[in-house]
């Protein structure tokens, strides 16, 4: 099967073309972005200096190591997204940011912005740091270092970078609200025979 | 040639440890992983194993961090009451942890409490994290390091529950922990899970399950049944890698108890990641050591 790739900046036509679980590529630039990041843009209303529009964004904290007239990449995973759901709605249509990169689901409120904004969220798999960094060309800058090594925006070139999973599609389908259900349905069935098991087993004694 | 004296020794030693586990998984979780990866039968899941895979491979070859997210480093000791640095032993886990910051390079996670500053070295007030246990009289120590990330110490918590919830009201809360919090914590899940007599006995002694190789079983035999029942009930809500949905939720189910309080009953649940970067290692008085987690491996 063909890779499917996206390169910056990203068309609504591609963003159109996803569909949750579909899995797709990234070439072009990526910039790291966290609870703090979020933050300042929305409750605080200020713009890093660097253009969104129609990129993607990762949340990230990575490991950079210092090089001669640098950094170099050693390490970069997701983060769990959810912690960004109070602020991703509006920070895309802020932002024009058109892929959203992290780790779990998102909530209903970033759905609807991927619906309002033609945006997706991906998952990449959590804690396989090495194969993201191997597939980062370049680190171009970093703005907001003030926040720290895990919060700074990163940005980054990255060619080819994935796999990225479509948890939230631009028609607000949720892949992981979806499992949700379903994963809350069979809690209650395996919980009810583990319980019982259980309760019977403590009162042999 | 030059001879470090003892404590630098020891602190050497342990720096190239911290270092080591941050590349390379502890051989209990490698196997489990293994076993779970052949069982796999979706297509995306198969998809995430095999990043998984490729993953470690890429950490071990490159000598790099496998998750980014290396933790606050926490160390647990368990030591003979005659080991002969144990006055100097918080010193020494301190200055390991800032070697193996610079050398493997760790990700910069000590955040000052209070001010919310990071300290830029990994190393801050009462962090690295140290439990201490003296478990006899001897003059060895075995140090177990953990680097634990943000999204697996996330879902951790404890409850205290009336005698009357009693069992049932603790599974309650370890299915509900696991399936609310742990889609983001890296499945497939090290669920430790500690039955203790107030909030922080019960946390420990679950941080303290968790740890305990995966593979092995309480020596209680209806602690065991508990494991093996819970780990099934778990297994069948099929999480799957990343919480994507797939065949299975965990690696294993640990649980460690105490007796407690007739009128309590605490419970405490700590979930390890997939990536699930613990070792041990040894040492006796003359700074000896053996690595038990890693087999093979060298520092």
């Amino acid at each position: 099967m063909m890779k499917k790739i996206l390169t910056t900046p990203i068309s609504d036509e591609a963003i159109k073309s996803l569909k949750v679980g579909d899995i797709v590529y990234l070439s072009g630039t990526l910039v790291t972005c966290r609870d703090e990041g979020h933050r300042r843009i929305i409750a605080e209303g200020i713009m890093p200096k660097l253009p969104m529009d129609r990129i993607a964004i990762f949340h990230a904290g990575p490991i950079v190591k210092d090089v001669e007239g640098g950094w170099e990449m050693v390490s970069i995973g997701p983060t769990t997204s959810m912690r960004m759901e109070r602020y991703e709605k509006e920070f895309l249509a802020k932002t024009g940011v058109k892929l959203v990169i992290g780790k779990g689901g998102m909530g209903a409120k970033t759905a609807e912005g991927c619906k309002e904004s033609t945006a997706v969220h991906a998952v990449f798999p959590g804690g396989c740091g090495v194969v993201a960094a191997e597939q980062v060309e370049k680190i171009e800058g970093k703005e907001w270092p003030e926040f720290g090594m895990p919060e700074a925006f990163w940005i980054l070139k990255v060619k080819e970078f994935g796999p990225l999973i479509i948890s939230i599609d631009a028609e607000g389908n949720n892949l992981f609200e979806a499992n949700k259900v379903t994963f809350h349905e069979r809690k209650d069935e395996a919980l009810a025979k583990t319980s019982k098991h259980i309760v019977s087993m403590i009162a042999k004694s | 040639m030059f001879v470090l004296d003892q404590k630098e020794m020891m602190t050497q030693t342990l720096g190239k440890f911290v270092d080591l586990v941050s590349k390379e998984l502890p051989d209990d979780v490698m196997a489990k992983l293994k076993e779970l990866r052949v069982q796999e039968e979706q297509p995306l899941a198969k998809a995430i194993y095999d990043v998984m895979f490729e993953n470690m491979d890429k950490a071990k070859k490159l000598s790099r961090p496998t998750c980014q997210d290396t933790g606050v480093i926490q160390y647990f000791v368990r030591t003979g009451a005659k080991f002969p640095y144990l006055g100097q032993l918080r010193e020494i886990l301190k200055e390991a942890t800032i070697l193996a910051t610079k050398s493997a390079p760790l990700r910069l996670n000590a955040v000052e409490v209070f001010d919310e500053v990071n300290t830029g070295t990994n190393v801050g007030t009462d962090v690295p994290y140290i439990t201490w246990d003296i478990v006899d009289d001897s003059t060895n120590v075995e140090i177990e390091v953990y680097q634990a990330g943000g999204g697996c110490s996330l879902p951790g918590r404890s409850i205290v529950l009336p005698p009357l919830a009693g069992y049932e009201g603790a599974m309650q809360f370890v299915f509900d922990t696991v399936v609310n919090w742990g889609i983001n914590a890296c499945p497939p899940l090290i669920v430790g899970i500690g039955i203790g007599t107030c909030s922080n006995s019960s946390a420990l002694l679950s941080k303290k399950a968790m740890l305990r190789p995966v593979g092995t079983h309480n020596p209680h035999p209806k602690a065991a049944e508990m494991e093996r029942t819970i780990e099934k009930g778990l297994n069948d809500i099929g999480l799957g890698p990343q919480g994507i949905s797939g065949k299975n939720s965990v690696m294993a189910v640990h649980i460690e108890g105490m007796a407690h309080h007739p009128s309590v009953l605490g419970v405490g649940v700590t979930i390890g990641c997939w990536a699930n970067r613990h070792g041990v290692i040894r040492f006796d008085e003359h700074m000896n050591y053996e690595i038990v987690s890693h087999k093979g491996a060298t520092l």
